[in-house]
């Protein structure tokens, strides 16, 4: 049984202690916006927080955890990198399919919260752990120049329904 | 501009080949489902399943007495931005602004959600916005036609004195107003207009502007859910383990320690493949490791990547060509002959989201969960494996993690299905990266032989090309091919070269994967295979002339003035005439006219003393006729550089004893955030009809860096992935030689550096 603080919240899980934080995470807390992409920490999609510290969370175990408190892409806007970072996301329009995005927004959070004003070599060294397939590596790093300047504003948001029907659980 | 209910026109506009040809040919059946499609009254029964909505005049618009306007997407969104511009097609036409709509996934129903480019429920080709240009706005006109007259009805006054703002209809003279919602009961029993009459381009008041994508707030706060995401009371995870071998069977398994794993549930042991589930991933996952399986490779065991380029040489130089294409008499006249092999390799998809599906077999029905651009194929895979017919099937669409391609095959879903089908509970099957990438269906290997004659003033009097490769539609959609069986995505963006060449002839030889091993369609299908050789080849022709590339383009393009605007504009906005000296720093440009659109783009590029190649600035130019949303335009052409680049630098399947030799991101690479250059994209204005973007600049991005490489270093690229080792400047250096390392990355892939070292200026690589 471990004890985890996700997101200000506490969550006793009963699983293996090599059992990555992210299936922790995705399977046992419910949290699916950290995403699998490869397991091994090629591409970056799993990124989460740890104590403040971008990490990979799909060979993170958790024992290895201890009291260090994990931010997930869900609450990373309740922080003040996090919450610059989505807004210029959305400014400069980012995301394609989005599926890499939540890693992408993690690594530039973190990236922001130690290095307020990045230059490009910082973003390549903090940015070039995250693929993206569909190639939005040139908004990014347009993004997070943005996000160090602090001009964003509040975007509109418009939810995308699953089809209803018999049996809807998405 | 009055539309008329009519297809022809939008058909022949989309006869251009390959993927789209393949399904603009397709008649029967598929034609009335097509014709279903448009707009009509009632469609009750996706109205009935879809909470019964006050007004729903076809199958892509629900007005409910309050709330937002429901628009049901045909198309899936995987990235390429469809699901905005689509709403903006509807919502142009009913005089509603985009912040009024919510969006829904279309249900799996080919009567209602077939799009007239494809005759079937499908994405890919580059297709929707084409497709739906002219659909979805006779959508939303004649939902706005049936409200207005709801609205003159009530009010006693003609329906052409009433104005419509952001969804509220007025009448100037009484000062009446009302809202779609108030008038959705009245509008459902006004008659459906038999035609419509669309607004004036010059009016749009949505189309052609850069509105703010509709799917992204949820994908930068997490709450986006994807197939991978999708979850259903008491669900499992499950893991699969496929033989390596296509085709290969299971001969033995021993599974006692994977069911020793706490939190295994089951071992699901099919004839092709063995699947643990599990309370959560990590126990599948750990029990499908502890799996000890005997596989029997069976007729596959034998084969290689080597043996199929050596089958494929031989095909090309013996097997039966079908002529694709073929003006005057390549045999005519003489001059300088060139001639050239150019050859490209099996292609994994890798999109971001793993493979996955979620699915639920009861007796009297299946239900899944899952991401795809072919929903009605994977109803009809699950129908087959349950034995339950097709209207037991329910399927729930969602966002996809990336398409490419891989998700127009069905095969994911038919497995996930055999999984879950002898469990009884939910059961999500997620596919670990090894296995998405060494069981994909892969995009197949091409090898071409290219010549051409040069006249007296360098310019090609004679041009030939013999394509030879496995057909992906002879599977995918055997009733596309030609008559002869000539399969015209293979020699798509090679039949129909830009350039004025007086005698040309294009053919393809069919070359069989081995015991019908599928191969599939990737991003950029025929063109991204054929626009490398044709922009390749015609730059060793300039070359060859000893004329400047881009000269030389335009001195063949003068009969053809969207290309030549597109390479115009590059050429200014790159400073063409104006190049960087010193160093081994070279550009190199590409143009061509994939899926109705017309693009080139110029990439300036270095390359170190070991081999190294860094991609210093790129410049684009797209004329695709009328934009819908020109950030999406410019998104798609940045990242489909990227994914062309990616394959030209990094990607290749090979097989070794049966086996896919790669496994996962550190030796299927891609590009980097470190290894992106700026990505300038320059949109030519067109009132041409929309041509598609979303593989565009995949298609154009590997002759652009390959001509780029030959100005910078003289070594001619006709092979890709790129050989580093043919660009080391000093052979003494070759053991420096690494591929542009991420920065970031843990665990890094060192390039194999091929042992030939760099032949003379121009030779062939």
């Amino acid at each position: 049984m471990f004890t985890l603080n996700v997101n200000g919240q506490s969550h006793d899980v009963d699983v293996p202690p090599d059992m990555p934080l992210l299936w922790v995470l995705r399977d046992v807390v419910g949290l699916t916006g950290t995403k699998f992409g490869c397991g091994v920490a090629q591409c970056g999609a799993c990124t989460v927080h740890v104590a403040g510290q971008a990490m990979r969370s799909c060979v993170l175990p958790v024992s290895a955890l201890g009291s260090r408190p994990v931010t997930t892409v869900e609450a990373v806007g309740q922080t003040p990198a996090g919450q610059k970072v989505q807004q210029a996301w959305l400014e400069i329009e980012v995301v394609q399919c989005g599926y890499c995005q939540s890693g992408q927004v993690m690594s530039a959070a973190a990236l922001l919260t130690h290095t307020p004003d990045p230059t490009d070599a910082d973003i390549d060294a903090a940015m070039s752990g995250n693929i993206c397939r569909c190639g939005t590596y040139a908004r990014i790093r347009e993004a997070i120049k943005l996000a160090a300047t602090g001009r964003t504003t509040a975007m509109p948001t418009v939810p995308i329904a699953a089809p209803a029907g018999p049996g809807a659980q998405s | 501009m009055n539309a008329p209910l009519a297809l022809n026109r939008r058909d022949l506009m989309l006869a251009g080949g390959g993927f789209t040809l393949a399904f603009t040919i397709l008649r029967g059946g598929r034609a009335q489902a097509m014709a279903d499609a448009r707009p009509q009254a009632g469609d009750p029964a996706a109205a009935a399943a879809d909470g019964a909505p006050a007004f729903a005049p076809n199958a892509f618009i629900r007005i409910d007495r309050a709330g937002p306007v429901r628009l049901v997407m045909p198309n899936v969104e995987m990235g390429q931005g469809v699901y905005t511009g689509e709403a903006t097609l509807m919502a142009e036409e009913l005089d509603i602004g985009l912040d009024q709509v919510v969006l829904e996934h279309a249900p799996p129903n080919e009567a209602l959600y077939a799009m007239p480019a494809l005759k079937m429920q499908a994405t890919g080709g580059s297709t929707s916005t084409r497709a739906a240009w002219q659909v979805l706005r006779e959508a939303g006109a004649v939902a706005r036609v049936m409200l207005v007259g709801a609205a003159a009805k009530n009010w006693s006054v003609d329906p052409a004195a009433c104005t419509v703002e952001r969804g509220v209809v007025h009448h100037a003279a009484s000062g009446r107003t009302a809202t779609y919602g108030e008038l959705a009961e009245a509008a459902a029993r006004q008659p459906v207009p038999p035609k419509v009459t669309l607004k004036d381009p010059k009016d749009f008041a949505l189309i052609g502007k850069s509105f703010r994508r509709l799917d992204t707030a949820a994908k930068v706060d997490g709450s986006a859910i994807y197939g991978m995401d999708a979850s259903t009371p008491g669900m499992k995870i499950a893991v699969v383990v496929q033989c390596p071998i296509y085709g290969g069977r299971v001969k033995s398994v021993d599974d006692s320690a994977a069911r020793a794993v706490p939190g295994v549930r089951d071992v699901i042991h099919l004839d092709d493949a063995v699947a643990v589930s599990g309370d959560h991933f990590w126990a599948a996952k750990t029990g499908a490791d502890a799996l000890k399986i005997e596989w029997d490779g069976g007729e596959h065991a034998d084969f290689s990547t080597a043996a199929l380029f050596k089958g494929l040489d031989d095909s090309s130089l013996n097997g039966k060509a079908l002529v694709a294409r073929e003006v005057g008499d390549v045999g005519r006249g003489g001059g300088h002959r060139l001639d050239a092999v150019y050859q490209v390799p099996m292609l994994a998809h890798a999109p971001m989201e793993p493979l996955n599906a979620l699915v639920h077999v009861r007796p009297d029905a299946c239900e899944i969960w899952v991401g795809t651009q072919v929903p009605v194929r994977c109803v009809d895979a699950a129908a087959a494996v349950t034995g339950l017919p097709a209207d037991k099937i329910i399927l729930h669409n969602h966002y996809l993690g990336g398409g490419f391609g891989r998700r127009l095959e069905e095969d994911s879903v038919r497995l996930a299905v055999r999984i879950a089908k002898p469990l009884g509970y939910p059961v999500k099957v997620i596919w670990t990266r090894e296995q998405d990438i060494q069981h994909d269906v892969p995009r197949p290997a091409y090898h071409d032989r290219i010549g051409a004659v040069l006249g007296g003033d360098g310019l090609p009097v004679a041009w030939t090309d013999r394509v030879t490769s496995e057909s992906v539609m002879r599977r995918w959609v055997p009733a596309g091919l030609r008559k002869d069986g000539l399969d015209s995505d293979t020699v798509e963006g090679s039949a129909e070269p830009p350039y004025d060449f007086p005698n040309l002839r294009v053919e393809w030889v069919r070359h069989d994967m081995p015991n019908g091993m599928a191969v599939g369609w990737w991003r950029g299908v025929g063109p991204t295979h054929n626009l490398f050789k044709v922009e390749s080849f015609i730059d060793e022709c300039a070359h060859a002339a000893g004329k400047d590339p881009v000269a030389y383009r335009r001195a063949l393009l003068q009969k053809n003035p969207r290309v030549l605007g597109v390479l115009n504009l590059a050429a200014e906005k790159m400073g063409w005439d104006s190049p960087r000296s010193g160093g081994r720093i070279g550009r190199g440009v590409a143009v061509a006219s994939p899926f109705g659109s017309h693009v080139c783009t110029m990439v300036e590029i270095e390359v170190s003393a070991q081999g190294e190649i860094r991609l210093l600035r790129s410049v684009s130019a797209v004329d695709c006729g009328m934009v819908v949303n020109p950030n999406t335009v410019e998104a798609q052409i940045q990242g489909g550089l990227v994914f062309g680049w990616t394959g030209a630098l990094y990607s290749q399947i090979t097989y070794e004893g049966g086996a896919v030799q790669q496994s996962n991101f550190n030796d299927y690479r891609m590009m980097r955030m470190n290894e992106t250059p700026p990505l300038e994209v320059h949109i030519v204005h067109s009132s041409e009809a929309p041509g598609g973007i979303g593989e565009v600049g995949t298609a154009i991005a590997a002759p652009a860096l390959g001509n780029a490489i030959f100005a910078a270093t003289g070594m001619r690229i006709r092979t890709l992935p790129i050989d580093r080792g043919l660009l080391v400047q000093d052979k003494g250096a070759q053991k420096a030689v690494l591929t542009a390392l991420p920065l970031g990355a843990l665990v890094l892939a060192g390039a194999a550096v091929a042992g030939s070292g760099r032949s003379d200026a121009g030779e062939e690589a």
